[in-house]
């Protein structure tokens, strides 16, 4: 066999557009290529200069799959900024805003995105046919998401009750008690979904040499705050995030690809990751289920991350019950603060993966400068590791099928490349 | 005659759109019966080209090979119909059409030039016949799914025009700026969300564009009126539909005047 290339034009059932292109040297691979054409929409650039409070309704729209995860990273960074801290109302009120993005971003992901290739499905909506009873049980697990979104932040896309300090009005008890009877029916929902998607039949890989990387917490399953922990050993404190990783532009992509600056190497963020670090810190209904399918403590197959969302969903089901049914839901929507000349730090876990926001505001509350680094853009050099492995496993002569196998590997990482183009490299120039 | 072919296509933009219809999930099956959804990146890895009896167009227009693939598009849809504030108006991405794109690019990317983009982001209707325009960002899902039923029954698709007060008032809700003296921008802004903003205590920031013949004059002058700057009531302006006329005309004029006063 000669040199040949499979190209993939449009990745689906992934969220935003790329393609995909492999050179083959006979058996032995030449190059891979995850191409993201997704125009640049230039946020930190129109950030700059407007007033602080914009931030959480524009950096939104850099996703719509994700807009919690924007509006958490940014607020979390600009009231570091303002030196304000919020009360610990407000904290557990936005760990149940993030709970509700993180089932619906999950529910989506394995229902109608990542199950149909176990099932061999063009879609969710075909697979449908075949398996109402577990499609419509997933759509009602992501609904559950939204509508939790919804209560708390005004409405499920790009959400409008969020705001440097907290909340402009906090929900009140009938509101969040609403939610309940629902949310009990989802958790055993959601025990029963990951079951059924452990049983799925997993190709024989792992990805070599991984480093998984994720925020960790001493008392919490890493959300909205921690330290970053790697699956290597080491403790990194977000406020190092710029000394120790490093994004370089390649020709290929609109999105930079990011490596450790230690190693050298790629590094993979995202649920396994978090699961790979954290297994301790699940919910008890989490944990047993992660001990009843077997799951290793260290997963290194990147298909099982279906699984992975799955223990994510039942967390989040069972933390957001607790935080439901607690009474003492009081305190101002917000803490108050001052204008402050200065520069705040902070990432949170989005869906995806660690999202890092960086912001140097002025004495008026005018931003000066931002950077945004979104987990897709992390992982996508670790991607291309993985695929150029994956290959020999599944090089046939058959093109396409060759071709929708390497699909399939990237669609387990669930990538989000809408909005893997936004951010700025550190190594910015001024004059 | 089979079911109507239904192509959803994406521009510059979040996905947050065409999300909302994989959000109407009551519904979702029900569509999936009614038309055939032949191209949908997002959904499905069955992409089909056209013609398509349908198409929706979410995102904005911002390189060069984007322009030729809008006619495309255009060439094979029958009906087209653009979602969202990015292809109604050009989006939060619009906001460097008043500015130096090159010196954007490079604030972002250590090397630009492996990128091509235009210097503005502008809504669909610059370049193709658009037949239906719904509005939001995000658009609203249920208004999503009455234009497709709608279309699919032959009917033109209507959504309102009056602006966000009159929802308001339908609700019941207490006008944040009578009652709390906060900005909003409800009166000048069409309808469509259901007057979230107000029911949480802000300020309408102005996510659907303007509403018929709005009187931004004269909203900003009763702006001016409790301490707002003419700069800050022009950010107010400058978001989600910055280029929408409406609102851009009385930005610039509103920017004019912060200038005049320093
Ligand atoms: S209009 Fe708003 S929600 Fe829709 S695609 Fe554009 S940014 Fe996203
Ligand atoms: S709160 Fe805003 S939208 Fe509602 S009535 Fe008052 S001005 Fe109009
Ligand atoms: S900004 Fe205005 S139009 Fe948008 S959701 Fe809020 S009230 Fe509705």
């Amino acid at each position: 066999m000669g040199n040949r290339t499979i190209k993939v034009e449009t990745l689906t059932r992934v969220e935003g557009e790329g393609g995909l292109y492999i050179r083959l040297n006979g058996e032995a691979v030449d190059e891979v290529r995850l191409e993201i054409y997704e125009p640049p929409r230039l946020f930190e650039a129109l950030l700059r200069g407007r007033p602080l409070e914009d931030v959480p309704d524009i950096t939104a729209r850099i996703c719509g799959i994700c807009p919690v995860a924007y509006q958490m990273s940014s607020v979390h960074a600009l009231e570091a900024a303002l030196e304000v801290t919020v009360s610990p109302e407000i904290r557990r009120l936005r760990r149940l805003l993030y709970c509700g993005e993180w089932i619906e971003s999950h529910g989506l992901h394995m229902h109608l995105l990542h199950a149909p290739d176990f099932l061999g499905f063009d879609s969710g909506l075909e697979m449908a046919k075949q398996f109402p009873d577990e499609v419509n049980r997933g759509l009602r697990l992501k609904k559950h998401g939204n509508q939790l979104v919804d209560m708390l932040g005004g409405r499920a896309i790009h959400p409008i009750n969020v705001c440097v300090g907290g909340f402009y009005r906090l929900p009140t008890r009938k509101e969040v008690h609403k939610l309940i009877p629902d949310f009990e029916w989802g958790l055993n929902a959601a025990i029963e979904t990951t079951r059924w998607v452990a049983g799925f039949d997993f190709p024989d890989f792992e990805s070599p040499d991984c480093e998984y990387i994720s925020l960790s917490h001493p008392d919490e399953y890493p959300m909205n705050a921690g330290v970053m922990k790697t699956s290597r050993g080491d403790t990194i404190d977000v406020a190092n995030y710029e000394a120790e990783f490093e994004e370089q532009q390649v020709p290929h992509s609109t999105a930079l690809h990011a490596i450790r600056k230690s190693t050298g190497r790629p590094y993979l963020l995202g649920p396994l990751a978090r699961i790979n670090l954290n297994r301790d810190k699940l919910s008890p209904s989490a944990q047993k289920l992660a001990d009843e399918i077997k799951l290793e403590p260290l997963c290194c197959n990147p298909h099982k991350g279906i699984i992975a969302r799955g223990l994510e969903i039942i967390h989040a089901y069972e933390e957001a019950l607790m935080i439901l049914r607690d009474q003492t839901l009081k305190g101002k929507s917000r803490a108050s603060y001052e204008y402050q000349a200065g520069e705040g730090l902070s990432a949170t876990e989005a869906p995806r993966g660690t999202l890092f926001h960086r912001y140097i505001v002025d004495k008026d509350g005018k931003i000066v400068e931002a950077s945004i680094v979104p987990p897709t853009s992390q992982n996508q050099a670790q991607i291309e590791t993985d695929l150029k492995q994956w290959i020999s496993h599944v090089i046939s002569n058959d093109e396409r099928e060759t071709a929708r196998k390497c699909e399939n590997l990237v669609r387990a990482y669930d990538p989000c490349i809408s909005c893997s183009t936004h951010f700025l490299n550190v190594k910015i120039e001024r004059t | 005659m089979g079911k109507p072919k239904l192509g959803v296509f994406k521009f510059a933009s979040c996905d947050g759109c065409q999300l909302s219809l994989l959000d109407a999930e009551d519904q979702l099956l029900a569509v999936a019966e009614a038309v055939d959804i032949v191209h949908f990146p997002e959904a499905s890895s069955r992409l089909e080209s056209g013609p398509y009896d349908i198409a929706l167009i979410e995102g904005s227009i911002t390189t060069p090979h984007d322009v030729e693939r809008i006619q495309q598009i255009r060439g094979d849809s029958k009906f087209l119909m653009t979602i969202g504030a990015c292809a109604t108006a050009g989006g939060i991405q619009a906001l460097r059409n008043g500015a130096d794109t090159s010196e954007f690019m490079q604030a972002v990317y250590a090397t630009p030039e492996y990128i091509q983009v235009l210097d503005q982001s502008t809504p669909i209707a610059e370049h193709v016949k658009v037949d239906f325009e719904l509005r939001g960002c995000p658009i609203n899902q249920y208004q999503l799914i009455e234009v497709i039923q709608s279309l699919l029954a032959g009917r033109t698709p209507r959504t309102p025009k009056h602006s966000v007060c009159l929802d308001c008032k339908r609700r019941g809700t207490v006008c944040v700026t009578v009652a709390q003296g906060i900005a909003c921008l409800g009166p000048v802004t069409q309808s469509g969300c259901d007057a979230i903003c107000p029911s949480y205590h802000r300020g309408c920031y102005g996510c659907y564009g303007p509403a018929a013949q709005p009187n931004l004059v004269s909203l900003s002058t009763q702006t001016l009126k409790t301490g707002v700057s003419p700069a800050e009531a022009a950010h107010r302006l400058q978001n989600f539909n910055v280029s929408a006329p409406a609102f851009h005309k009385e930005s610039q004029r509103l920017t004019d005047q912060a200038r005049e006063q320093n």
